[in-house]
């Protein structure tokens, strides 16, 4: 993990800002697949995981892409590590808790991970910073049919990729934007946008911790159905429903400027954040939720938005430990973030 | 406990909703939530205790369930009380059982998108069709007219291959 740990060079995409950085903190295009006549995952032997892994390892040798790629097999990493994993959205909550036979491929800039014996056979994902669509579907599409290449895929003509979850039916495609939605979530409407959302086969929620109002104001918008709609089609709808969401959110930042308690609060939080000497989790979030709004708006103008991309990425707390290689107490923790905080944001 | 809007099939399905803060709560059969749009707001459920339900037909628990799949040897109610399939295969031996639940969830039952290369004719030939269908729009409103007709010509004998197949 001694490359991983080393986050700050060179920057990795969720340590960068991308198009309507302003609103939109990343893109993620994730592909289902399984193996044609093996049994899912659930139901096989660590013995023939392990042969599943060496598959989808031998196909993208055989595609001439493993040179860009590691391979990291769950069973020998630290919790630790694999939550940290989880914390930078480079694999799955679920798959962070697979053990022997389950891999990982990951390439070395950590923009792109084929998850091996997760729920299925291979899910593989294409993450960008910033809104970037159409970009991680043709790269998420073209890795599938390199791969597609060697292994044979199980598909049907009337329901499509074949997965063990029925949700994934179809496309196997889910496309997610990670949203920085303050503005909305002060006004309260994302009760009202999540009704919406799900009417036209979308789905929204809260990242950070799963309670009625998330930590940091980021939201994940993602595509929920999969069958019967194509890849493209559903990237379409996902993109328009995005812009909307930015526009309005952007009206919505218009509205707080007027408030001069608005503008207080940014420069409060940064002030905080500046000078904090111990950072809990949730106080951090809040804060550079605010802070990050006032960058968007230019209230603030010696911060880049990278930094703080940078910043929501590392200070989470797993991945505080990882780069410290050692397990830490709460508040042990808590002193490292403010220290990471301070550094990173000195004036 | 039976369903608290039709009063006549068995409640499979817990539905709460929180509009503008008022919460409502109601047991419902499959087909009630099904028609209140639960299968498009899967996001908000914990996905394992709602899976059952979703694949939970009144007659599935008391049903002979002798047919196993051949690829896994799943049966159908352990693939309904999981909520997860097996294998590839059991879409094949329970395609019909499944069915259902699957327009449910997705509004649809038939694929449409990319194939991989070893299979998927009928999808390749659908996708080669929506290709030409959409070239010959834009040779229409180019007024490119003999293209057109050689756009046509193709697109009509995709659809007749396709549709003797299907008979």
């Amino acid at each position: 993990m001694d490359e991983r740990t080393n986050q700050n060079n060179p920057k990795k995409w969720y340590q960068q800002s991308g198009a309507e950085g302003d609103v939109v903190i990343s893109t993620r295009v994730r592909l289902a697949r399984n193996l044609s006549g093996t049994p899912f995952p659930a139901g096989l032997t660590a013995e023939r995981k392990r042969e599943v892994a060496e598959k989808v390892r031998g196909a993208l040798k055989a595609s001439g892409n493993a040179g860009d790629y590691d391979y990291l097999e769950m069973g020998n990493m630290t919790a630790r590590d694999a939550l940290s994993m989880v914390e930078r959205h480079l694999v799955s909550p679920e798959f962070a808790q697979c053990e022997e036979g389950s891999a990982l491929l990951l390439k070395k800039d950590e923009s792109v991970s084929i998850m091996i014996n997760e729920e299925d056979h291979i899910r593989l994902q294409v993450m960008r910073p910033g809104l970037d669509l159409d970009e991680a579907y043709r790269e998420a599409d073209e890795l599938d049919t390199a791969l597609d290449q060697t292994l044979h895929f199980a598909f049907d003509d009337r329901l499509g990729y074949l997965t063990q979850c029925p949700t994934n039916l179809g496309t196997g495609m889910r496309a997610s934007i990670m949203l920085h939605l303050p503005a909305l979530e002060e006004r309260g409407a994302i009760q009202q946008l999540a009704g919406t959302v799900s009417k036209l086969g979308l789905t929204i929620r809260g990242l950070y911790g799963e309670g009625s109002k998330p930590e940091g104001a980021i939201y994940q918008l993602s595509n929920q159905v999969t069958l019967g709609i194509s890849e493209r089609s559903a990237i379409e709808n996902l993109k328009g429903i995005a812009n909307q969401i930015i526009r309005e959110e952007r009206a919505g930042r218009e509205l707080l400027r007027r408030n001069p308690r608005f503008e207080d609060t940014v420069w409060r939080s940064l002030g905080l954040l500046r000078t904090a000497r111990l950072l809990s989790h949730d106080e951090f979030m809040a804060l550079i939720s605010n802070l990050r709004v006032g960058v968007a708006m230019g209230i603030i103008p010696d911060v880049g938005m990278d930094v703080l991309s940078g910043l929501i990425s590392d200070a989470q707390p797993a991945t505080i430990m990882a780069a410290a290689r050692r397990d830490m107490e709460p508040g042990e923790r808590d002193a490292e973030r403010a220290k990471m905080v301070r550094e990173r944001l000195a004036g | 406990m039976l369903c608290q809007n039709c009063g006549k099939r068995p409640a499979t399905t817990f539905l709460k909703k929180t509009i503008n803060g008022q919460t409502t709560e109601a047991h419902l059969c499959a087909e009630c939530a099904a028609k209140q749009g639960v299968g498009s707001m899967f996001g908000g459920f914990d996905l394992g205790s709602f899976w059952g339900s979703l694949f939970a037909e009144p007659d599935v628990r008391t049903a002979a369930d002798t047919v196993r799949c051949e690829g896994c040897g799943h049966s159908f109610r352990e693939i309904a009380e999981s909520g997860k399939a097996g294998c590839p295969e059991c879409y094949t031996t329970f395609y019909d059982r499944l069915l259902p639940s699957i327009q449910r969830i997705h509004g649809k039952t038939r694929h449409t998108g990319k194939a991989p290369s070893n299979g998927g004719e009928e999808v390749k030939k659908e996708n080669e069709i929506e290709r030409l269908r959409r070239e010959l729009a834009d040779c229409i409103a180019q007024q490119q007219y003999e293209k057109c007709a050689q756009l046509r010509d193709r697109i009509q004998e995709l659809e007749k291959e396709s549709g003797d197949k299907a008979e």
